[in-house]
Order: structure tokens, then C-alpha cells, then sequence
């Protein structure tokens, strides 16, 4: 395999990201939500986050976002955060990645 | 101006004024700034919790302070008790008296602060209907004030806070990963932390003793 396309080792690289990504989005979730590893670890994709936490209030979601634009190292602006961005753990996840990536 | 100051212990050498938190940070780590102050009170170290004025039980009103009037309260604090450090945790490091040398838990800068309030607004409104922008409601607090998360601040402070940075001389920063722990401030709800508030008070137990070798 010395000889792989380039083709195999972006997709490998993007798949690490995206593995980067989940894991410190559970992280940051863990630490806003005061849960343990094992509890974020429990996450799906269908896991709901606003609307589902009563203690995902304005101020906490100006935090988290915060928080994950310091350790993603991105920048979110105001206007593409509403309900849908933090509807469940997939949605954020999905929307970090694609900011990650672009 | 009298403001109230919680005291742990009296009459020892080694004095620590304690800084708090800003605004809603300053709930979520009460507890926690508070079961610091015991440790080092069990550790021979005196530590002194002024409020700022305009919070908690202090009689003035929040919407006259500015960033420059809570440094000289702090700064009168100091002076009052007689604190030879200083422990400033989050954005109280924006404000703590320049001259004391001492720790600074996590520092965040004042246009953080002020960012995050910000938005905290614009994502409440938006849930409400209403659309606002960082930049105009950053216009019109300069000119009026503004009422952000819940607390109305005058148009002195918003025009002072975004620039503001801690002053590190002679400080040492204490980070999140040397308390071993994510810091309280993240949490959605207060939290609490008997292991990050030993790791905090050792810090500075070990740091006064290190200063007071021979």
C-alpha cells in the first residue's frame, strides 16, 4: 500500500477530523451538562439538545458555543445559530464538521 | 461607599483578596470561590471576598458602575484588609487592583465577556422573534446601556469593558488543566468540585510558602 492515491489518504484525513470532532463536541457537552464520560459517550445522533435540556437556556448556549469555537477553533456567527443548530447532537455535529471542513 | 466582604480567618501574615467572577459566572462559581477560601483558611492563609459593587448585597445600583469604579473598590478592599495577594478568578482578573501579586483562575478577556453576554441577548430575542445585532446593540449600550442576560448595565461599563485585558505582571495563571478538571464556569448549572477547590487553594499555599523560603 505504499503506493496509495491521494484520493485514500484525504478521505483518511477527513475521517479523522470528523472523529476529532465528535469527540470533543461530547467533551464540551460533558462539561457544559455536568455529565460523565459514559453519559456523553451515549449520545447518538437523535440525541435532543435544546428544547430537550430545560437547562440549555440562552445564556448556557452563548456559553457552549463559545466554548466550541475556542477549542475547534472556528467561528460561529449569530445569525446561524437558532433552534435547528442545537435540535439534537447530530444537527451540531454536522454543522461544526461542515465548518471545520470549509 | 461600604460594601459587604465575606472574611475567612483573621490577624494572619498572609492575606488573599479574592476577586469574583463576573455576573452570571460569579453564581455558577460562588460555591466553589467560597470552598477555596476554606482551604487556604485551613491552610493559615487569611482570604477576603469583597462584592462588586452594584451585585449581591452591596446597596448601590448596578447601572452606574463601570469597570474602573470596581478596580478602585477592589483596590480599596485590598488597602482596607490589608491583602498581600491577590486571587482573581475569570473575569474578576479584568478588575483586580493592578499593584498585588497573586493568581489569576482562567482570565477571559473583556471583549469575551461582553461577546457572550451579547449573544446570550440576540439567542433570547430570537427565540422571541425579535432579530438583533451584535454591532447595533453594542451602538446603542454605548450611547444608553443595555440590559444583557439579565443585568442592566450603564453605558459606561459597556464602553469600557470590550477592551479590557488582565494584567499578568507578577500573576501566575491558573488554568482549568491544573485544577485537573473543566472549569465550573461551563456548566449550564452550578456545579461544585472539592477536588479543583484543594487543587486551587494548593496552588496558592504552595506558591505563598515557595515566595516565603528563604
Amino acid at each position: 500500500m505504499a503506493s496509495a492515491p491521494p484520493l485514500s489518504v484525504s478521505s483518511a484525513s477527513g475521517c479523522l477530523m470528523s472523529d476529532d470532532t465528535d469527540r470533543q463536541l461530547r467533551s464540551i457537552l460533558g462539561d457544559v451538562l455536568g455529565l460523565s464520560a459514559d453519559r456523553v459517550a451515549a449520545f447518538d445522533d437523535a440525541t435532543g439538545l435544546f428544547g430537550d435540556l430545560p437547562e440549555l437556556d440562552s445564556m448556557a448556549v452563548a456559553g457552549l458555543l463559545t466554548e466550541i469555537e475556542d477549542r475547534l477553533d472556528i467561528v460561529i456567527d449569530d445569525d446561524e445559530v437558532d433552534g435547528d443548530l442545537l435540535a439534537d447532537f447530530g444537527a451540531l455535529r454536522r454543522f461544526v464538521e461542515a465548518k471545520r471542513a470549509g | 461607599m461600604r460594601e459587604l466582604a465575606l472574611v475567612t480567618g483573621s490577624g494572619r501574615p498572609r492575606r488573599v483578596l479574592v476577586v469574583p467572577a463576573l455576573f452570571e459566572e460569579a453564581n455558577k462559581l460562588r460555591r466553589f470561590t467560597v470552598e477555596t477560601m476554606r482551604r487556604l483558611d485551613a491552610a493559615g492563609i487569611d482570604a477576603v471576598l469583597p462584592d462588586l459593587p452594584g451585585t449581591n448585597e452591596s446597596l448601590q445600583p448596578l447601572a452606574t458602575q463601570t469597570p474602573e469604579g470596581w478596580r478602585a473598590a477592589m483596590t480599596a478592599a485590598a488597602a482596607h484588609f490589608g491583602a498581600t495577594h491577590v486571587l482573581a478568578i475569570r473575569g474578576g482578573a479584568l478588575v483586580a487592583p493592578a499593584a498585588l501579586p497573586g493568581w489569576l483562575l482562567a482570565p477571559v478577556k473583556g471583549a469575551g465577556v461582553l461577546r457572550q453576554m451579547l449573544r446570550a441577548r440576540i439567542l433570547a430575542r430570537r427565540e422571541a422573534g425579535v432579530e438583533e445585532t451584535q454591532d447595533a446593540l453594542l451602538a446603542e449600550g454605548r450611547a444608553h446601556g443595555l440590559e444583557l442576560a439579565g443585568y442592566r448595565l450603564g453605558a459606561g461599563f459597556i464602553a469600557a469593558i470590550g477592551a479590557l485585558e488582565a494584567e499578568t505582571t507578577d500573576r501566575m495563571t491558573v488554568t482549568p488543566e491544573l485544577l485537573q478538571g473543566p472549569g465550573l464556569w461551563l456548566r449550564a448549572e452550578p456545579g461544585e468540585s472539592p477536588a479543583q477547590a484543594d487543587a486551587l487553594a494548593a496552588i496558592v499555599a504552595v506558591g505563598m510558602a515557595w515566595e516565603a523560603a528563604p
